[in-house]
């Protein structure tokens, strides 16, 4: 591999134009969120903080952050430790049902999205729950479990039983032996797991288009009708916040993995 | 499970199990109210008007649905070859390089993955369009000499899906393609074979699990695709997941959405079930 043939020269310039088609589109919002035109041209002519002050100034875009953050924190909460329950139990547990079981808990991540939002839809308007918080956070919450379980999942297919079962003969119940003794070995999937439920929800717009709304719309939403209508160069501003944000989250990740490695 | 019931290791077991059953139920409540029921209703719902009917099931192969599943399964399949094509050399130059110029390689795939899509869609609008970079840049090479329609029509959203669903094929092959000891290539080399040859006959069909997995996912994420094709579409393509959604939220037809979202449903379980014989699901939803 250490000659440098043609072929692999040709083979790398390729790489770095696909790269470069794949990092581009994300980059270019950044640039031109700060420009002080409506008309999205790069470079862009003058900078101002503009489109800043349109999102910050508008009740309607700070609630609708406010409603995404909420449901957000809401649902990594609540998935979180029923995601790291049912991996544990999946696990543990030996009866054929199990197998059967983890494919029924990661039907979110292959039923379309579509056919989710509009069977979730259906199941709020019978009890009442379109344009709620509370069925935001549930939706959330339900199209998040897979994360949870894939993350801590793998973790605990390569964790050493037997400690947490020492910890239990030495006097200890399930539940503080799995506190004490698995739970800070597989904190670096937990907080993973978490943190991809919380990028899952920022994110998501099918489903909150139809169940979402009112005082209670998302962020994505309100891009999303938005965006249907004009290229409102105030999204720009939200995509560059979002971004950053979004990275952030998984440098979060990045580091709590680093970290559980050098630990193991 | 043959064991007596005075075998207290057999009887042990099944404590075990019906405690982590009891662990597993929230989780469980979760999935079954809001996706096993609605889904179960709306397979009642297609086939279920006053009656016993197959209505909604003979109007899939008529006209303006017929048109839309194979409108959307052409998008599909251009969208997952161009990925393939695009994706298999990204893995192929990150899995052979040393590790730290690989996580490299790997963290310019993954911070588009996990930037939000409607962002991503966004960007592509504001490039593609007529007064946009690439329209200018086209301009500017003379190549083109007024700017042409790129957005809001079937070539913007190809491109755009292709964008936000490149990640999806890359991750998987990878994967695949990192396990792929680097001597077997340089054994098939030191016995005489040309690099072509080798590559053909060790490193691709070695290869092949990670193909698979990147294929099925990102021919089943484009088969529902909805935010991309509404809002680059211009109106102009249908596909499944827009019918699925105007039939609720402008006709209020639920015979029609539940009938085409039970046969989209189908389609991807098929899909789902034979992509799981040859690769384990687990791995092919790893990357998501």
């Amino acid at each position: 591999m250490n000659k440098l043939s043609f072929g692999r020269i040709v083979l790398g310039a390729t790489v770095v134009l696909i790269l470069l088609f794949l990092m581009v589109p994300v980059l270019i919002v950044v640039p031109l969120s700060f420009s002080d035109t409506r008309f999205m041209t790069f470079p862009p002519p003058a900078y101002s903080l503009r489109w800043y002050h349109s999102f910050f100034d508008n009740p309607a875009w700070i609630d609708a952050a406010r409603t995404t953050l909420t449901a957000s924190v809401c649902a990594a909460l609540i998935a979180t430790p029923l995601g790291v329950c049912a991996a544990y139990a999946i696990q543990n547990g030996t009866h054929w049902i199990m197998r059967y079981l983890r494919t029924l808990l990661m039907l979110p991540l292959m039923v379309p999205i579509i056919i989710v939002a509009v069977g979730v839809f259906f199941v709020y308007s019978q009890a009442g729950y379109v344009n709620t918080l509370g069925g935001l956070i549930l939706a959330d919450t339900m199209l998040g479990l897979p994360y949870v379980l894939i993350s801590v999942g793998a973790d605990l297919r390569t964790f050493d039983r037997t400690q947490e079962m020492v910890a239990r003969s030495l006097g200890m119940n399930r539940f503080r032996s799995f506190m004490t003794v698995t739970l800070p070995q597989i904190k670096a999937s937990v907080i993973s797991g978490a943190v991809f439920v919380f990028i899952q929800a920022l994110d998501e717009t099918v489903v909150a288009l139809f169940v979402s709304g009112g005082t209670n719309q998302t962020l994505t939403r309100r891009m999303f009708v938005t965006l249907r209508d004009e290229i409102d160069p105030t999204i720009a501003a939200i995509s560059t916040m979002l971004t950053a944000l979004t990275l952030c989250l998984v440098m979060i990740v990045v580091v709590s993995r680093r970290s559980g490695a050098a630990r193991a | 499970m043959q064991a007596t019931e005075s075998d207290p290791a057999a009887r042990h077991q099944r404590r075990e199990d019906r405690t982590m059953l009891i662990l597993m139920t929230p989780a469980l409540l979760v999935i079954v109210v809001l996706l096993v029921v609605p889904l179960a209703w709306l397979s009642w719902q297609s086939i279920w008007h006053d009656g016993f009917t197959l209505e909604n099931y003979r109007r899939m192969f008529t006209g303006a649905y017929l048109d839309t599943f194979l409108l959307t399964f052409k998008l599909s399949i251009i969208v997952t070859v161009i990925t393939l094509v695009l994706g298999y050399p990204v893995a192929y130059f990150a899995a052979s390089l040393p590790p730290k110029l690989s996580a490299l390689v790997l963290g310019m795939v993954i911070l588009p993955f996990w930037t939000s899509v409607l962002v991503r869609t966004y960007a592509w609008l504001v490039l593609l369009q007529r007064t946009g970079l690439v329209n200018k840049a086209l301009i500017a090479s003379g190549l083109i000499d007024r700017p042409v329609q790129l957005a809001y029509n079937q070539f913007g959203t190809i491109i755009a899906m292709v964008h936000i669903l490149l990640p999806f094929m890359v991750l998987p092959l990878y994967s695949a393609m990192q396990k792929i000891p680097p001597n077997l290539s340089q054994a098939g080399a030191s016995l005489g074979g040309s690099p072509l040859h080798v590559f053909m006959r060790v490193f691709l069909p070695l290869s092949m699990s990670g193909v698979f997995a990147g294929v099925t996912l990102v021919f089943v994420l484009c088969l529902g695709f909805y935010i991309t094709p509404e809002l680059m579409g211009g109106g102009k393509s249908i596909m499944v997941s827009m019918v699925v959604s105007r039939n609720v939220e402008i006709y209020n037809s639920w015979g029609a959405a539940s009938a085409v979202s039970v046969v989209l449903l189908i389609c991807v379980g098929a899909i789902f079930y034979a992509a799981s014989r040859v690769v384990p699901l687990e791995k092919t939803l790893g990357a998501k």
